[in-house]
């Protein structure tokens, strides 16, 4: 294909290096510089689409982040994106690219006959149509819809590419840049203040780039380009190029999306494709310069039909014509710009202005290349279905209200101004309220409700001097006040063409007789007459008629739809367009990838992972791990074929019988000291603790202050003023937090101190008969006999020069110790146990053979303890104090908590003492009682008891105290299950706890 | 994300910061007789206001401190922090 549309010159794409790409199979090429939008214009491709409602033809309508409807979907090696902007993307070797809602292709639309039948879709369609009968929403209407209109294609596959995420400070930060944002820019970096200029476009300059100006005797894009490299050789200035800032949050941070290899064939290695910069910026001046509005007329939604600012930018930039018998469709003096720009290209156009005698400096200009104007035009109508042929225009009357006779003329394009609406986007994010500007017909910023203001074309100044003029001057009042340094910067001169005043014009009537489709919002499909039905219908705020009418919503967020959207209302509402106020603008102001917003924090990032001192020994010994909060821990050590299942029970049934060694480093630990420790832990917890001795340890229940468990553990007297708290691995930080708490602002007389100690303490928990044969071998010297370390007993011992500490507690219902040794020496520690319990037949067991273990001996742990459950429903009321008060105490005299059919925990075996019982199973009296069936309790906790050989599940049962001996079901519909059960004592293994004082 | 002043460690982001609910509520001393009402009040009933609140906040990942922070509910404009042994004025 030839690029017919290329002007011989011109442009600011680089004509010796070719790019060669693929649009819907087809092959094509373009230049370096070059968007995805300006090389398919080049090539004459003006049919990119098909429209999300009516499966109308679609072509370009803007050249950048405004453009509604050239959202295509994009294969870059190897990966695809959907909804991709090809006004914004760069063009580059190997592209390619497809179009979205077209079913089964772009030239024929199944979806498309809903247009020619002429079922247009009002408003609320989807609301009225759709919803009747309700089962046909999921099997029929939705995938219906979805496949005809089609979003793009979302990659189910892992996403190859790296994002970074960067956090950073600056003193003013300057979004644009365009004549604005270069002149703020440069007076505040002047000034030695620390800058980020972002602009979202790959080059500098915005409508520098495209304007017949001079600045200092340069030409607007020389004077762009010079002010850049000075900036840039700043060390106080960061410049980023393809930078959209799109959110502005709270307390002046504004996130920005840096789009560093979206333009490369391939990601360069060690580069990431995006960054998002999260900003934190003193001041922030908001130069996002201003969108060119449409004006509404019938079948404006036509492929050539476009805003005349990207007719002009296409030429200018990429020396791209967007078609060779152009036609301008202006209310005001840019449409002039544009039919110039072209003249100067050897093309023709007609202007149709719909002022009736307007004067200036550029009308004149335009009038002395012979440019044929007709004043008081207007287009009534776009000819042509896949690109425009014709236009029906018309005289108008002076009351913009009659339509003279219809005449056609023979066009490729219409180039539609309707003056400028300000970005207001960033401003109003920030908590600015705006007001309306009568002059521009538009919304500007007003009072300023963080450090931020609003610059230029974005605050509605449309001329280039008052622009630099006051952008200057606030870049150097600004930074100033942060830097308390002034270079004042001599003001150059400048040459623009003055402009004179635009006319209030936004839609064409229609002709009698004629039902033309005039679209306001082009990329959702929302005509005047759907806005009209959805007023008719009784819908009145404007926030209501956006979401009935989907007006402004997706990627476009008002940018081209907004004001005339709000003309409409008001006209019919008769009321103006203040008091019909704007819809709230949302960040972000431009769609941002799901893969910037993650950044790193994906698998393996995605939390910290924790490792025990012994995680290498247990790798080397086939562990098989599970997640335990942020920790990695053993959950069986695989021997041979062995399953979960088989590898748990061996592990668990040899502690029962000889002796096991657990990992138990990941317990939360607390050291506490102080002269207050004892009255502290007396509290929180709800036993006495005033009378511990120092060398013994305690079990302790820690309350809410509404009386649900928070945390269990054992605490050990270390010496007088010293003791050391250990807390649930999943509690651990909660904990902490809860006795800084207190301790902070509760009781800030209490003279103690807390620190964590988790990370300094590797621990081993040493279980089962033989477990003190294990420790006699390790500590040869020190008393470990019952009499010399009794249950709850603690001591510090020598393990072959290093300094142990041993406490006598026990989580399997075995004889137990737990060893900890400082975090250095917890590999040596494991291997000595593992070396001395060989000849015990000692074996290393997981947190499955734990769970096992504890769940048998009806020990209660994060499944019973989980934010739902008070002492009483753990069998704990024994640990409750009547002599003192403590946290959480006074809950437990409620109502509800004090019932007497209180719910309990139990044990539940299955009849047949072979069907495992799924945990989250609910307990029912009658397995065929109608549905909702009373629920009675449910499973907390299953295992397969090694000690008897069947299933044993815990339970939280109503009335529990009174259950023991019942028969009742399991149900788990989720499982489809029902297994006939009977209620036991929770303490299924040694009810009396003999084991753990032998 | 709110800037948050640290009376410790000075301004933060909010990631560093827990947050602790009303500052205002002052827990009943351990062992004194109490109403059911007042100890409901205590545990559950909250203002929920518009505009001013002094609230908790911990400086998690800094000094660890529990410091109390004067915060529109609206605007999340902040106005004042103090230290935990400070009165609110
Ligand atoms: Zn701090």
């Amino acid at each position: 294909m030839t690029q017919s549309f290329r002007l011989e010159s011109g442009g600011f794409i680089n004509r010796d290096k070719k790019i060669s790409f693929k649009f819907n199979g087809k092959n094509y090429y373009g230049y370096e510089g070059d968007t995805l939008a300006s090389a398919l214009i080049a090539n004459g491709v003006h049919l990119i689409g098909r429209s999300f409602k009516y499966h109308r033809p679609r072509g370009f309508f803007g050249a950048g982040v405004d453009e509604p409807y050239a959202i295509v979907q994009l294969y870059r090696n190897g990966e695809t994106e959907p909804n991709i902007k090809a006004t914004e993307q760069e063009l580059f070797e190997g592209l390619e690219a497809k179009s979205v809602n077209c079913w089964p292709s772009v030239n024929f639309d199944v979806g498309a006959i809903n247009n020619f039948l002429k079922i247009f879709l009002p408003a609320g369609f989807y609301y009225k149509t759709f919803m009747w009968p309700k089962s046909f929403w999921y099997k029929i209407y939705e995938p219906f819809i979805r496949r005809a209109a089609g979003l793009g294609t979302a990659s189910i596959k892992h996403d190859k590419e790296r994002y970074e995420h960067k956090y950073e400070y600056c003193d003013v930060l300057i979004t644009g840049s365009g004549p604005s944002g270069l002149a703020s820019a440069y007076s505040a970096a002047k000034n030695g203040a620390k800058v980020i200029l972002a602009e979202d476009k790959s080059r500098f300059g915005g409508t520098l780039l495209t304007s017949e100006v001079n600045i200092g005797n340069q030409s607007g894009k020389e004077w762009a380009d010079s002010i850049i490299s000075e900036l840039k050789e700043m060390p106080n200035v960061t410049v980023k190029n393809r930078s959209q800032v799109f959110g502005y949050y709270d307390h002046n941070m504004l996130v920005m999306s840096e789009r560093i290899s979206d333009h490369l064939p391939k990601t360069k290695k060690f580069h990431p494709k995006q960054r998002l910069w999260y900003i934190r910026a003193k001041e922030v001046l908001i130069s996002s310069g201003s969108i060119e509005r449409p004006i509404v007329f019938g079948n404006n939604d036509t492929p050539g039909v476009m805003l005349s600012s990207a007719a002009k930018e296409y030429m200018k930039v990429y020396g791209v014509l967007v078609g060779k018998k152009p036609l301008v469709f202006t209310n005001n003096d840019s449409g002039y710009e544009t039919a110039i720009e072209f003249k100067k290209n050897g093309i023709d156009p007609i202007i149709l202005d719909t002022r009736k005698e307007p004067q200036s400096e550029i009308i004149e200009e335009a009038k002395n290349m012979n440019i044929n104007i007709k004043n008081s035009y207007v287009v009534v109508a776009a000819q042509g279905y896949k690109k425009v042929k014709s236009a029906d225009v018309a005289k108008i009357s002076d009351n913009k209200e009659e339509l003279g006779s219809i005449e056609n003329i023979a066009c490729d394009c219409i180039c539609v101004s309707g003056f400028w609406t300000p970005t207001i986007h960033l401003a109003s994010q920030s908590g600015n309220k705006t007001k309306f500007n009568e002059d521009i017909d538009a919304f500007v910023p007003g009072i300023s409700k963080q450090n931020e203001k609003t610059l230029g074309a974005a605050n509605g100044i449309y001329t280039l001097e008052e622009t630099l003029k006051d952008s200057f001057e606030k870049g150097n009042l600004l930074s100033k006040k942060i830097t308390n340094n002034e270079n004042k910067i001599s003001f150059p001169n400048v040459v623009e063409k003055k402009s004179t005043v635009h006319d209030k014009f936004w839609c064409v009537p229609l002709p009698k007789g004629k039902n033309y489709k005039r679209f306001l919002d082009f990329q959702n499909d929302v005509a005047v007459s759907d806005i009209e039905i959805a007023l008719k219908e009784g819908y009145r705020s404007i926030e209501h008629v956006k979401r009935y009418t989907t007006l402004g919503m997706a990627t476009d967020q008002g940018k081209t739809s907004n004001l005339n959207g709000l003309q409409l209302v008001s006209k019919i509402e008769n009321k103006v367009v203040p008091a019909v106020g704007h819809t709230t603008f949302r960040p972000p102001y431009s769609p941002v990838s799901i893969g910037a917003i993650v950044g790193r924090e994906v698998g393996k990032h995605s939390k910290p992972t924790r490792k025990s001192p012994m995680h290498s020994w247990h790798k080397k010994n086939n562990a098989v791990f599970v997640d335990a909060g942020v920790w990695l821990r053993p959950r069986y050590y695989k021997r041979g074929e062995e399953n979960l299942f088989e590898a748990s029970k061996r592990e668990a049934r040899n502690v029962r019988t000889n002796v096991g060694v657990c990992d138990v480093t990941t317990l939360g630990k607390i050291d506490i000291k102080g002269p207050d420790a004892a009255e502290l832990l007396n509290r929180v917890y709800t036993n006495a603790w005033l009378k511990l001795p120092v060398g013994k340890a305690r079990y302790g229940v820690m309350l809410r202050e509404d009386g649900i468990v928070m945390d269990d553990g054992t605490t050990t007297r270390i010496s007088e003023n010293h003791y050391h708290m250990t807390t649930t691995t999943a509690q651990a930080a909660n904990v902490l937090s809860h006795l800084e708490y207190y301790l902070q602002l509760v009781w800030p007389e209490l003279n103690v101190n807390v620190v964590s100690t988790t990370e300094q303490w590797a621990g081993a928990a040493i279980a089962g008969p033989k477990s003190r044969e294990v420790l006699k071998k390790l500590f040869p010297k020190s008393d470990v006999s019952n009499e010399g370390l009794p249950f709850m007993g603690y001591m510090e011992a020598d393990l072959f020069g290093v300094k142990a500490k041993i406490y006598r507690i026990s989580f399997s219902g075995e004889l137990a110790y737990e060893v900890n040794v400082e975090s250095d020496n917890g590999y040596f520690m494991w291997e000595k146990i593992i070396e001395a319990g060989e000849e015990f037949g000692i074996q290393p067991y997981g947190t499955e053979a734990l769970s096992t273990l504890r769940i048998e001996m009806g020990h209660v742990a994060g499944s019973e303890l989980d934010g739902r459950t008070i002492p009483y429903d753990n069998s704990l009321e024994g640990l409750l104090s009547k002599k003192k008060d403590f946290i959480g105490k006074r809950s437990l005299s409620r109502k509800a908590f004090a019932a007497e059919d209180r719910q309990k925990i139990v044990g539940v075996v299955p009849l047949d003492k072979k069907t495992s019982i799924p945990e989250g199973s609910h307990l029912v009296k009658d397995s065929n009682a109608p549905l909702p069936n009373p629920k009675l309790g449910y499973i907390s906790a299953s295992c397969w008891s090694v000690e008897h050989d069947n299933p044993f599940s815990l339970a939280i049962l109503k009335d529990g105290k009174n259950m023991i001996g019942e028969k009742l079901f399991v149900m788990s519909p989720l499982k489809n299950k029902v297994i006939p059960v009977e209620i036991v004592s929770s303490h299924y293994v040694d009810p009396k706890g003999e084991r753990v004082r032998s | 994300m709110l800037h948050i002043k640290c009376p410790h460690c000075g301004i933060r982001s909010q990631n560093e910061f827990s947050y602790g609910g009303d500052a205002t509520v002052k827990r009943p001393e351990l062992g004194k007789e109490i109403s059911d009402q007042d100890w409901d009040n205590f545990v559950y009933n909250r203002k929920s206001l518009r505009g001013k609140h002094w609230e908790l906040w911990q400086h998690l990942s800094g000094c660890r401190q529990w410091i109390k922070v004067q915060r529109d509910t609206a605007t999340h404009e902040i106005f004042k922090t103090l230290k935990a042994n400070e009165e609110i004025s």
